[in-house]
């Protein structure tokens, strides 16, 4: 006798699974890792395999021993989180400082609002958000760059400090080239736009990837930079302040993030129209030269309140 | 070539080079049958038969117990053996069952007032497919003299047969398409003869471009046009496949015949044309059976009754079986019991070995908006999934419960495994019932 087991429809699904999607994104950030590795050195490399292996190693010890969930296996987001914790950091982050950032994201910002898909606010972001506030020294200040070691503060530094002249980064010997290959200082991997669209090209290719949050985003921010510099050319144009600093990255990474971003193309517009904005208002305005985390932390919270307010249309729904 | 399709949709595997080149071919008749008077959605039919009763093929032995029911006539020529409650696989509870043992060949007891229809008037069309039982074949068995009998002040100006047949596995529309085109044309012509519309639209996926050129050809010179549409899950679902086709877009909880169309299945029209011009009642059916764990796929016209097993069997079934399912794997059901009957409905049975059912425990939702994308609804499925679960009936019917047409793409393509429409499901049933306490 054939004993038949059931289920409910559908009774195929994809191949899919969540481990997939985190492995893609791991993929999608070697390009950076290599612009890291490149114009930073070993110690960049170090960092971002410390945040992919320290991550898993950190939520596999939270979802056993404290969350004591004992068929918990490893699915690939912590590492994502922590790859994109040390593209975060600059490289004069001590590993322990970076691991403590990690662990803030992890515990704090991940698993405290419940664990993977429950989070607000971008764990990795936090992380960042939080070492910048608490070892200052670290997070900002000079950055060796190879391959001739030259010291080099971020453009957006030298901007910000020059009270906003853009000038000052032009008379530093930086060009559009240097921006767009990395050859700047900043963050491990935020400097080489190149890098981070190789891997977002992959992201596309892969289906993995809500499009409207980073078309959204740059777009944004390329329009108030260009209405800036209509008003003020000191201010920079519009290319300048889309390649340098983190944005780059936050829109193609981080504010990308699944979790954290809204469920429809409409929701995602206003999230990437929000955050485009803030950010430049920010390296305007605000206290900090660069705003992207900022940014998308604050449009993180706003994301039930997006989602609220443009659910899809119901298909048969009439038109009011 | 331009082709017409919906928003949202999925693309599963489609795999229905297992049966489509199949000949459809007679199953030997069962020597027992077991018929539900449920056979169809609405009120069951009501047993006009006693235990022991001699009955013929095609004698009526349930009435309609209601104005959405149906006739249910005997498959087979033989003795009423028993009459019992058994479990329904889609109502999920026992109803009245009529057992037949066959004693013979069948002994046909035809409709009255078959023949042509150039003579007959709409009304009378129309009884003869009510007297023949005949239900929707695509899988959802409404009544089809019901769908035929728009309310006073609706006007229906446009006919389209369903030939999409999206479900994965499944090839009984296609062969029939291929085999049974002179019957489904004079279906489609009796079809229109009862609607009074001049427009018929048939619509067929393009991996099935061989009998779109069939049809074509069969169908020269009258006025149905064969309408490729593009080869994507669920293309054959009522409301997206006339947005395909007309542009029309139902309004939410309400008909096709709101926006002036009716749909018939293939074997709806096929089913119609033997009802009316050969006096046959609706007693068996085509349908295909096939899935990895079968190793002889193939089309077959079954009887009605028909335990799964004897068909299954026919096509060699594989002992590792997972899963029996009516229907393909997008919207089929999962039956228990080997010897479950065939229904009007059952399209198709299709065996799956566990490597295609691949159970996986759901993961949290990454809230990737893979089920928003895909949901040819427009719907939530993440945010329903979630407030049915917390038990807020209210507002999932507000964000759009009741509109979930269950076919399964948001589960289907979800990375974390999640269970949406089981949960959507049951949400409904519950939130029916709820309502029904507080009236």
């Amino acid at each position: 006798m054939i004993r038949l087991k059931t289920g409910n429809s559908p009774h195929v699904r994809t191949q899919d699974t969540v481990r997939a999607v985190m492995i893609d994104v791991l993929i999608a950030l070697i390009p950076a890792t290599i612009a890291a590795t490149v114009f930073f050195g070993w110690y960049a490399l170090f960092l971002i395999v410390l945040g992919a292996v320290a991550g898993e190693l950190i939520e596999f010890l939270i979802m056993r021993v404290i969350r004591k969930k004992k068929d918990f296996v490893w699915d690939g987001s912590a590492a994502v989180t922590g790859v994109l914790l040390a593209m975060n950091v600059g490289l004069g982050t001590p590993w322990w400082v970076f691991l403590i950032g990690l662990f803030f994201a992890l515990v704090v910002a991940k698993h405290a609002f419940g664990g993977l898909g429950q989070n607000i606010f971008n764990p990795a972001l936090s992380g960042r958000v939080f070492l910048l506030i608490s070892f200052p020294s670290y997070m900002t200040g000079k950055v060796f760059l190879l391959p001739d070691a030259t010291t080099s503060a971020t453009p957006l530094t030298m901007f910000g400090d020059s009270g906003h002249n853009i000038k000052a980064v032009w008379d530093s010997g930086i060009t559009y080239w240097d921006l767009f290959i990395g050859h700047v200082g900043g963050t491990l991997g935020e400097t080489s736009a190149l890098a981070l669209l190789i891997g977002f090209a992959y992201l596309v290719w892969r289906k993995r990837i809500k499009l409207m949050v980073p078309i959204s985003y740059i777009i944004t921010t390329f329009v108030f930079a260009l209405i800036g510099w209509a008003i003020n050319p000191r201010l920079g144009d519009p290319l300048f302040h889309i390649l340098s600093g983190g944005l780059m990255l936050g829109a193609l990474f981080m504010a990308t993030d699944m979790v954290t971003s809204p469920m429809t193309p409409k929701g995602q517009f206003i999230f990437g129209l929000g955050a485009g904005a803030l950010t430049y208002i920010i390296r305007l305005f605000g206290a900090y030269p660069e705003g992207v985390s900022f940014s998308i932390l604050i449009m993180n919270a706003l994301v039930p309140l997006i989602d609220k307010y443009t659910q899809p249309r119901i298909f048969g729904e009439v038109k009011e | 070539m331009k082709l017409l399709t919906f928003k949202g949709g999925v693309h599963p595997p489609e795999k229905k080079e297992l049966a489509k080149d199949k000949q459809i071919q007679r199953l030997d008749l069962p020597d027992t049958v077991y018929v539900y008077m449920a056979n169809h959605a609405g009120a069951p039919a009501k047993v006009v038969v006693e235990k022991e009763q001699e009955v013929k093929t095609g004698q009526v032995i349930g009435e309609p117990a209601g104005f959405i029911s149906a006739y249910v006539h005997s498959p087979v020529t033989g003795k009423v053996v028993d009459i019992k409650k058994m479990l329904h696989p889609i109502i999920g509870k026992p109803v009245d069952t009529v057992i037949i043992q066959r004693t013979g060949d069948d002994e046909w007891e035809l409709l009255e007032g078959h023949g042509s229809f150039e003579d007959k008037s709409p009304e009378e069309l129309v009884d003869l497919v009510k007297k023949a039982g005949i239900v929707g074949m695509g899988g959802a068995m409404f009544p089809t003299h019901v769908k035929l009998s728009p309310p006073p002040g609706k006007k229906v100006d446009t006919l389209v047969i369903n030939g999409a047949e999206c479900e994965p596995y499944l090839t009984i529309d296609y062969r029939t398409m291929l085999e049974r085109a002179d019957e489904l044309l004079l279906g489609i012509k009796i079809l229109k003869k009862i609607l009074g519309v001049q427009r018929v639209f048939v619509g067929v996926e393009n991996n099935k471009m061989d009998a779109i050129k069939h049809l074509q050809k069969v169908f020269s010179g009258e006025p149905i046009e064969v309408v490729p549409l593009k080869t994507k899950y669920p293309q054959g679902s009522e409301k997206q496949l006339i947005y395909a086709i007309t542009g029309r877009t139902v309004p939410r909880g309400g008909l096709p015949l709101d926006v002036g169309v009716v749909v018939q299945n293939v074997g709806t029209a096929v089913a119609i044309k033997e009802a009316v011009i050969d006096g046959k009642p609706l007693v068996e059916r085509g349908l295909t059976v096939t899935g990895e764990a079968v190793k002889n796929p193939g089309n077959y016209i079954v009887r009605i009754g028909t335990p799964a097993k004897l068909v299954l069997d026919k096509a060699g079934l594989d002992e590792s079986v997972d899963r029996v399912l009516f229907g393909g794997p997008m919207m089929g059901i999962a039956i228990r019991d080997i010897n479950t009957p065939v229904m009007k409905g059952t399209s198709g049975i299709t065996a799956l070995l566990p490597e295609q059912t691949q159970i996986k425990m759901p993961k949290p939702c990454i809230r990737c908006a893979k089920c928003v994308d895909v949901c040819p609804m427009n719907l939530q499925p993440y945010l329903l999934y979630h407030l049915v679960l917390k038990k807020r009936y209210d507002e999932a019917v507000d964000i759009g419960l009741m509109d979930c047409i269950e076919c399964g793409s948001c589960s289907f393509i979800c990375p974390s495994k999640i269970e949406h429409v089981r949960q959507i499901k049951l949400g409904k049933t519950v939130y029916k019932a709820l309502r029904g306490a507080k009236k």
